[in-house]
């Protein structure tokens, strides 16, 4: 099966006063149909930068400045503006942290959702409003008829949360980009919030991108990982490999720092120091300053090293994993 | 809650906000419209003993009343009923003073933009006559350094620290007076995963070498599970259940905590099929009849709808507020 998305050595550069800035360096992955990938990673890391690019949504002084996004075969990179318009909240969505911020404060949710439908398909304005009203119902958002007439902020932000994911599944899209779309909730809401996304994903076969800091979250929901970290993917692979047998000194170490992990009241294995900014990423090995492993040889950019099927980690030395 | 004497101890303490109707809504009255003035219940008749040198961890939702709560301890807010102990002394009017301070979750927010961190550390004490003038400096300089902050960087500004390390900053000004009861609210949350833990560590390290005590609130179960001794769970403005950490984890007594038990994602868990409690978190503006969590909850009767659950010991040391507890 050829996958729906294919990110090919994608880099993304700001130029800024103190010059080039790469916030994306040389980031692969492919996703399949009906697939979940979750990209994990701390601030600065690339993460949403990462998104951003695929939806052709970097604007200057931002840049994707090398590499390809093959969209079903097509290469989205320099794609003139008017063709990302057929695609961007048709084919490809996305959803964002902040609701308050996606959705229009002055128009009501049924303008914004019938407007959405009819940018990318001719229908009436009454069978539009028809299937607004079902696709909220669908997010299950409670009394769809009456909640379509409210303004965003008569609604709560995971009700907001709903009617923006609601709209980024109006068109059935092949891929669906989720930028840290539970974050901002609390745990019983972003139950529910996970639920629907699951389940709709799984009917509509929509390929999903969730992109946070919570490996609890990508745990429950993904079916492949990818670590970020200054700007690479540094250990990417099944789900149930990296968690439980992390070959990369990085992903290991957030594993061990989660609290859930460490004995009660005792010392949390802690990751010496700070993520570096994007601007500060040393040359080779971004992890190196960090790492307990480092070497000399972590002062070139290190290859990946492949693993079986899918597995992949960006180390010279990958700890042993549980097969050896 | 245990044989130890609470060091702080919150009583019955209930605490309302009121919004004034205003001058349109006033106007709107003179012609027979009926705008009465809104009554948030934040919290209501909570009662918290904090055993000393021991972790309290306090988790909920938005809106369940947890800030408010650490306020009161902390002497920002005056409780409207209840009362507030230190080591026995009611200090409900006149606030704990220094011996409870408070650790913020935004520290963008929580330091003056303008002051060196120097300053930001060591005025308290120089206020407060901690320490002679002299030392001062010698103190603040100790003060980073126990907090993991190089006191060399004490000629700068809030905005040249990274995130974790302003939490530091927030952490080392409140130890600067050397208080008993540490108020730490969400005070992790805005963190990076990794930078939690070294945060984490920190608290850790700090209750051992000066024996404090600290009422953790977070929404973060995984955190608090970790550093609490034990565990109060609230819902809109009540306590719906109070347990020592490992029973609650184990074995949690009240649907609501059991729900929030459910929901919550663990790295343990995988590939999971999320079954969340319906509906939204009520507005505490109009809270339902009740035990508060009736529209939420699967094992709701005609009961819960009318009668406040009491907060009543179900086993042990650990309380419940619901009705189930009855017919058990």
């Amino acid at each position: 099966m050829t996958p729906v998305l294919q990110v090919e050595n994608l880099t993304t550069s700001f130029f800024t006063g103190a010059g080039e800035v790469k916030a994306v360096n040389g980031v692969s992955f492919a996703v399949e149909r009906g697939e979940v990938l979750g990209i994990v990673g701390e601030s600065g890391s690339g993460k949403s930068v990462t998104g951003f690019s695929i939806m052709g949504l970097v604007s200057p002084p931002g840049r994707v400045t090398g590499g390809r996004i093959l969209f079903n075969g097509r290469n989205l990179v320099g794609l003139p503006e008017a063709e990302w318009r057929k695609l961007r909240g048709h084919r490809i969505t996305m959803v964002f942290q902040d609701p308050m911020t996606t959705l229009n404060p002055v128009l009501r949710i049924d303008t914004q959702m019938i407007e959405a439908i009819q940018a990318h398909e001719r229908v009436s304005r009454r069978a539009a409003d028809a299937r607004a009203r079902e696709a909220l119902a669908k997010v299950g958002i409670p009394d769809p008829a009456s909640r379509i007439k409210a303004y965003p902020h008569q609604l709560s932000g995971g009700m907001r949360q709903r009617v923006a994911i609601a709209i980024a599944l109006l068109h059935g899209p092949d891929v669906l980009i989720a930028d840290e779309p539970t974050t901002a909730l609390d745990v019983t809401i972003q139950g529910q919030i996970l639920a629907e996304v699951q389940t709709l994903c799984r009917e509509t076969g929509t390929a999903l991108v969730w992109i946070t800091h919570d490996l609890a979250v990508v745990a429950g929901l993904a079916n492949r990982i990818a670590v970020m970290y200054g700007g690479r993917i540094v250990e990417e692979g099944d789900v149930d490999d990296v968690l439980d047998a992390p070959r990369h000194p990085y992903t290991r170490g957030l594993i061990d720092s989660l609290p859930e992990h460490g004995s009660h009241g005792g010392r949390l294995r802690q990751i010496p120091g700070r993520a570096p900014a994007p601007h500060e990423t040393p040359p080779g090995c971004a992890f190196a300053p960090r790492c307990a492993y480092a070497d000399e040889a972590c002062a070139t950019p290190p290859p990946v090293q492949v693993f079986g099927f899918g597995r992949g980690v960006r180390c010279v030395r990958p700890l042993p994993g549980s097969d050896q | 809650m245990s044989d130890t004497p609470p060091i702080l101890e919150l009583a019955e303490v209930s605490k309302r906000f009121v919004r004034k109707a205003d001058l349109a809504a006033r106007i709107l009255n003179l012609f027979g419209a009926s705008h009465a003035d809104e009554t948030v219940y934040a919290v209501d008749q909570v009662s918290i003993a904090i055993p000393k040198g021991q972790v309290v961890g306090l988790v909920g939702e938005s809106g369940c009343g947890k800030s408010t709560v650490g306020r009161v301890a902390a002497g920002l807010l005056r409780p409207n009923e209840g009362s507030v102990r230190l080591n026995g002394k009611d200090v409900t009017t006149d606030g704990a003073g220094l011996s409870v301070q408070m650790i913020f979750q935004d520290p963008f927010s929580s330091l003056n933009p303008r002051k060196r961190v120097a300053d930001l550390i060591g005025e308290a004490p120089r206020v407060h006559r901690i320490v002679p003038r002299e030392t001062l400096e010698d103190y603040v300089a100790q003060t980073m350094e126990r907090c993991g902050l190089d006191p060399s960087f004490r000629r700068r500004f809030p905005h040249q620290f990274s995130g974790g390390q302003r939490q530091r900053i927030g952490i080392a000004r409140a130890l600067a007076v050397k208080p008993e009861v540490l108020i730490c609210d969400e005070a992790v949350s805005a963190l990076d995963v990794s930078i939690q833990a070294q945060i984490l560590n920190l608290f850790l390290e700090l209750k051992e070498a000066y024996g404090l005590t600290y009422l953790f609130i977070s929404h973060d179960l995984g955190v608090v599970r970790h550093v609490s001794d034990h565990v109060v769970v609230m819902y809109l403005g009540r306590v719906v259940e109070q347990a020592p950490t490992a029973a609650l984890f184990d074995a949690p007594k009240h649907p609501y905590t059991q729900a929030l038990l459910a929901g919550a994602p663990r790295i343990s868990r995988r590939r999971q099929v999320f079954a969340p409690v319906k509906g939204e978190i009520p507005s505490p503006l109009a809270p339902p009849t009740g035990c508060h969590f009736h529209p939420r909850c699967p094992f709701a009767m005609p009961r819960c709808r009318e009668e406040r659950p009491a907060l009543k010991a179900v086993a042990g040391d650990r309380l419940s507020a619901c009705h189930l507890n009855d017919a058990a």
